[in-house]
């Protein structure tokens, strides 16, 4: 056994037996509660949200075992192809990108339609594993070692709040400085960088958001001062999650979701669904879901050998985690309404895929964790 | 190396472990968050969804009509098309007036009102956009209402007076509640909500109103009605009907017959008081006022030198004139400074003082008694029966008459009119009075001044010896009065004076009149002119010999009073005219037919006068 332990798997069969099944179960729960509730917000029918979203989810899910197969040598080395394949893409938007409700965020290749952001999350988290894998230790505080990151994260988030798509932008940046963090900068340069954010936040506050981005952080800050304006999601959200009280109303009955109190229910709003038809208790449990997943993922993450897999596998799991937090804090009232979905649960396809493709990363990390690929050959000697 | 590798997994996994920790504490977060609102603040919640799910919708009441005498109505509701806008639905207002302006014309007084209002009220409160459109134009945004979201058409009540201006000054109109007085009742400021502005509207606005109504229902997030629940609503009361005592026939003839001068004309039945015609020409269409008067129409109306939005009939005021000298020959009568037999010379003028007081007839009317003064309307044998009397008998006997204080009939802007003496001079004027003064107040010019209501008032009473008040509408009691008179016979001498104008040769109203018109009925009058402007000496010298020859606004009010049947009265009459030249000129036509309209559609005012064996009734 123990043999067997410090081996990396090889096979097919010997890969599938290496599957972390918890975060596959776990994942499946997630996928189920999201059919269920899209089938809720629908007024009790399966389109058109929940019968698609049943059908990417498993697409994603074949996706996320595919990509967990391959070793990590592959995707150390696709890293920075992805990345750069990313960031154009996001330039392309830039110019060629499709707007809706006033952002430009969606791409069309052919048939497919997509958010290159979405893409940039994982890109980047691979990008900056792959770079610290490179990366000599004693190199992380040099010049060298923290303008490259510091590009990595930078660019690709100014692009995204240029779209504007500010919760995005923020996640990137969150997830890469979480990385930086994990890759062991000096807590001298991190407290450094926090006083110099302090400076620097207000000012961006002030100077660096559109006039709606602004107004959506201050009115959420008293949603009932202007019921029938920009605080109006707030409060409806509020309202149907409040009305759930302990059990809820029950599955299909939510009062505020089936007049459509709640704007954007199948997307960002999908978690006061589940408020208001199953009280705290749905609340908690599926909250409960999403800690099991992280706890599952930062065990893999210590359990793996290589600094590209660990951070890779921690990246993600920023992110994911980033993803839960914002949302229901948003639905909540913690937090702004910035528009990002709850992963799994919410309607959209493009948030779906890479979060599956992100978990098929995470489970390969997993089966791999012993694999110790060598620094990359002629980039950094 | 080995040990550098170590101390980096080392390191990874603290610093892993302290963002597991970080985000430990952000999910308990999360989870105290919703037991917050979920457990602690759930029933202020649970309230609020509630308050989301359902809405009271307020229905107005229906108010009340105005009927006339019988039982016409002559304020009524009809139902009308209309379109209101609701901004929180219609999102871009301006857009929406634009998309439905393709539809119906919208024009930009309208359209700024529009805005206005809007940016008044809050987002969700109605607003009406256009009121009374037609069926083609209703249609048509009916059809396309789907593309047209916060616009509502609907089908309302409206006010509608169907006698147009012959009733316009009595009814008055109703309007939206002005702003100020709107405040926060919502039924003030329901779209399309009208109250009383002015005339019995306003006056009885209380019993017209009734009181609002409310509808539950149950909306979604767009505010569009799923579900109505009547069970759990309250119906509106609607307002009651109120009725006057005018008769809408005699009211409308007498508008018709006057239209075209600034004239007034009230008729009443003098036993019991009752207004059965208060006309003021010109009049205006109240309707207009309803659905929002334009400004070149109302400045038209509001600049006329007719001033037809003055209720004449109530609110003018006139010198009574020789319609007063009536009056004062049953005052000295009663006083006993005078009997019917004693004579007058009237020489054209007498001298008092270093004055000299003028008759109208300049060559004089020679030895005159009473019945032959009030009957030529001899000014000096008044002015003589003014210095018998004294200025405070004369303002007594005025007052007695319903002179000098206004009559209370549930209308606003009633004149007092002014019955002048020593008292009021020096507190108007800080003068003393002048035996001059009581001279031109015995035959009804100098101070004093009475509307046309008053002078009807005068002559009920005459009429019937009772001091009879005026009364409009008839769930109000009517108060007959008391007996004017100490001896019937005084009256009786005055009021055969009085048939005498009309039906014997030499009275001022002979030639012109010469009686009613009703075989077997007699009548009796009085004319009266108010001199306005006088003819100097060089207009005289000028060629200016006459009031025709002046310009209209300078020429002399004529006014005339009149009751039938002449002995045993019931109605009566008084018409003044503005600038109509004398009183027998212009206006003793119009009283008379009028008076004559009131007989025939009366029988019985008539009949025990008709030779009961000829069996010939006037219809």
């Amino acid at each position: 056994m123990a043999v067997f332990r410090e081996t990396v798997p090889r096979t097919f069969q010997e890969k599938l037996f290496e599957l972390n099944w918890s975060v596959v179960l776990l994942l499946l729960l997630l996928g189920a509660v999201g059919v269920g509730m899209l089938y809720s917000a629908a007024e009790g029918a399966w389109n058109p949200w929940a019968s698609r979203h049943f059908i990417r989810f498993l697409l994603g899910i074949a996706i996320m075992l595919v990509v967990a197969l391959f070793p990590p040598r592959f995707w150390m080395g696709m890293a920075y192809p992805i990345y750069l394949g990313a960031l154009s893409l996001l330039v392309g938007v830039e110019f060629f990108g499709e707007s809706v409700n006033g952002a430009q965020r969606w791409l069309d290749i052919g048939p497919v339609r997509m958010q290159p952001s979405e893409i940039m999350k994982i890109a980047v988290v691979l990008a900056l594993a792959r770079f610290y894998h490179d990366l000599p230790p004693e190199k992380i505080n040099s010049a060298f070692g923290l303008l490259v990151p510091a590009f990595l994260i930078g660019a690709p988030a100014a692009l995204i709040l240029h779209q504007p798509d500010l919760g995005t932008a923020l996640l990137v940046l969150v997830t890469g400085a979480a990385l930086v963090f994990l890759a062991g900068l000096s807590w001298r340069i991190i407290i450094g960088g926090a006083i110099a954010a302090a400076f620097i936040i207000p000012a961006f506050l002030r100077f660096g958001l559109e006039d709606y981005q602004r107004r959506r952080i201050f009115t959420f800050l008293n949603p009932e001062a202007d019921p029938l304006g920009a605080g109006y999601h707030i409060l409806q959200s509020k309202i149907a999650l409040g009305s759930g009280g302990l059990t809820g109303r029950g599955f299909v009955e939510g009062t505020q979701t089936q007049l459509n109190f709640l704007p954007e229910k199948q997307t960002d709003f999908i978690f006061t669904i589940l408020g208001e038809e199953f009280g705290l208790v749905g609340g908690l449990a599926v909250i409960g879901i999403y800690a099991l997943v992280l706890a599952n993922t930062v065990a893999i993450a210590a359990e793996c050998k290589s600094t590209f897999l660990r951070l890779t596998v921690m990246g993600i799991a920023t992110t994911f985690a980033l993803y839960v937090f914002i949302n229901i804090g948003m639905v909540t009232g913690l937090l702004p309404v910035v528009g990002v979905p709850l992963p799994l649960i919410s309607y959209g396809g493009t948030v779906m895929m890479a979060v599956l493709f992100g978990f098929g990363l995470i489970l390969g990390a997993h089966i791999h964790r012993n694999a110790e690929p060598p620094r990359g050959a002629g980039l950094f000697g | 190396m080995k040990s550098d590798r170590q101390e980096q997994q080392l390191k990874f996994t603290r610093r892993a472990l302290m963002m597991g920790a970080g985000g430990a504490a952000v999910f308990t977060a999360l989870g105290a968050r919703l037991y917050q609102l979920q457990v602690i603040e759930t029933e202020r919640y649970r309230v609020l969804s509630e308050d989301n799910q359902f809405n009271f919708l307020l229905t107005p009441p229906s108010r009340g009509r105005i009927l006339d005498r019988f039982g016409v109505p002559v304020a009524d509701n009809r139902d009308s098309y209309r379109v209101v806008m609701i901004p929180e639905q219609a999102g871009d207002v301006e857009e929406a007036l634009g998309r439905l302006g393709n539809i119906i014309e919208i024009t930009p007084e309208q359209r700024e009102r529009i805005l206005r209002n809007v940016q008044r009220a809050p987002r969700f409160r109605p607003v009406t956009i256009r009121d009374d459109l037609d069926w083609g134009n209703f249609a048509a945004i009916n059809l396309q209402t789907p593309d047209l979201p916060g616009i509502i058409p609907e089908v309302a009540e409206i006010r509608d007076y169907p006698s147009g201006p012959a009733f316009a000054h009595i009814l008055g109109y109703v309007q939206p509640a002005p702003e100020a007085d709107a405040g926060d009742d919502p039924l003030l400021r329901h779209p399309g909500f009208r109250i009383g502005r002015t005339g019995a509207e306003a006056a009885r606005e209380d019993t017209l109103r009734g009181s609002a109504g409310s509808l539950k229902v149950e909306v979604n997030a767009f505010g569009r009605v799923i579900r109505e629940l009547p069970e759990q609503s309250n119906p509106a009361t609607p307002g009651e009907d109120v009725r006057l005592t005018i008769d809408a026939d005699i009211q409308r003839f007498a508008y018709e017959r006057l239209d075209g001068e600034s004239a007034a004309v009230v008729a009443m039945d003098v036993e019991s008081g009752d207004l059965l015609a208060l006309a003021s020409t010109p009049g205006f269409d109240p309707n207009l006022f309803v659905t929002g008067i334009s400004q070149t129409d109302f400045n038209a109306l509001n600049q006329n030198e007719y001033r037809p939005l003055y209720n004449k009939a109530l609110q003018g005021t006139y010198p009574p004139a020789s319609t007063f000298k009536a009056v004062v020959a049953l005052a000295a009568l009663e006083a006993g400074v005078v009997n019917t037999t004693e004579r007058v010379t009237c020489t054209g003028s007498i001298q008092l003082g270093n004055r000299e007081f003028h008759c109208w007839r300049r060559q004089g009317h020679g030895r005159v008694n009473l019945r032959d003064a009030v009957k030529t309307s001899c000014d000096v044998f008044f002015y003589e029966m003014a210095q018998r009397l004294g200025i405070d008998r004369l303002a007594s006997a005025a007052r007695q008459f319903g002179l000098g204080s206004a009559p209370e009939i549930g209308l606003a802007g009633v004149s007092r009119g002014i019955v002048p003496d020593e008292q009021w001079k020096l507190s108007r004027y800080g003068q003393r009075w002048s035996q001059g003064e009581t001279l031109i107040t015995a035959i009804g010019q100098g101070f004093m001044l009475a509307s046309p209501l008053q002078m009807a008032v005068m002559t009920a009473r005459l009429a019937s010896g009772r001091s009879v008040s005026p009364r409009l509408y008839l769930d109000q009691p009517a108060d007959q009065g008391q007996e004017l008179v100490q001896d019937p016979a005084h009256l009786d001498i005055v009021r055969d004076a009085l048939r005498a104008v009309v039906h014997e040769p030499g009275g001022t109203s002979y030639y012109t009149l010469g009686g009613l018109g009703v075989e077997g009925v007699e009548m009796a009058g009085k004319t009266g002119s108010a001199q306005v402007y006088s003819i100097s000496a060089a207009e005289r010298e000028a060629g200016v010999r006459t009031q025709d020859e002046l310009p209209w606004r300078l020429r002399d009010h004529g006014m005339f009073v009149c009751y039938a049947p002449a002995d045993r009265p019931r109605y009566a009459v008084a018409t003044v005219v503005e600038h109509g030249g004398g009183g027998s000129r212009a206006a003793a036509r119009p009283a008379r037919d009028v008076l004559r309209l009131l007989i025939e559609r009366d029988p019985s005012a008539a009949g025990p006068f008709v030779q009961n064996s000829t069996g010939s009734q006037p219809t």
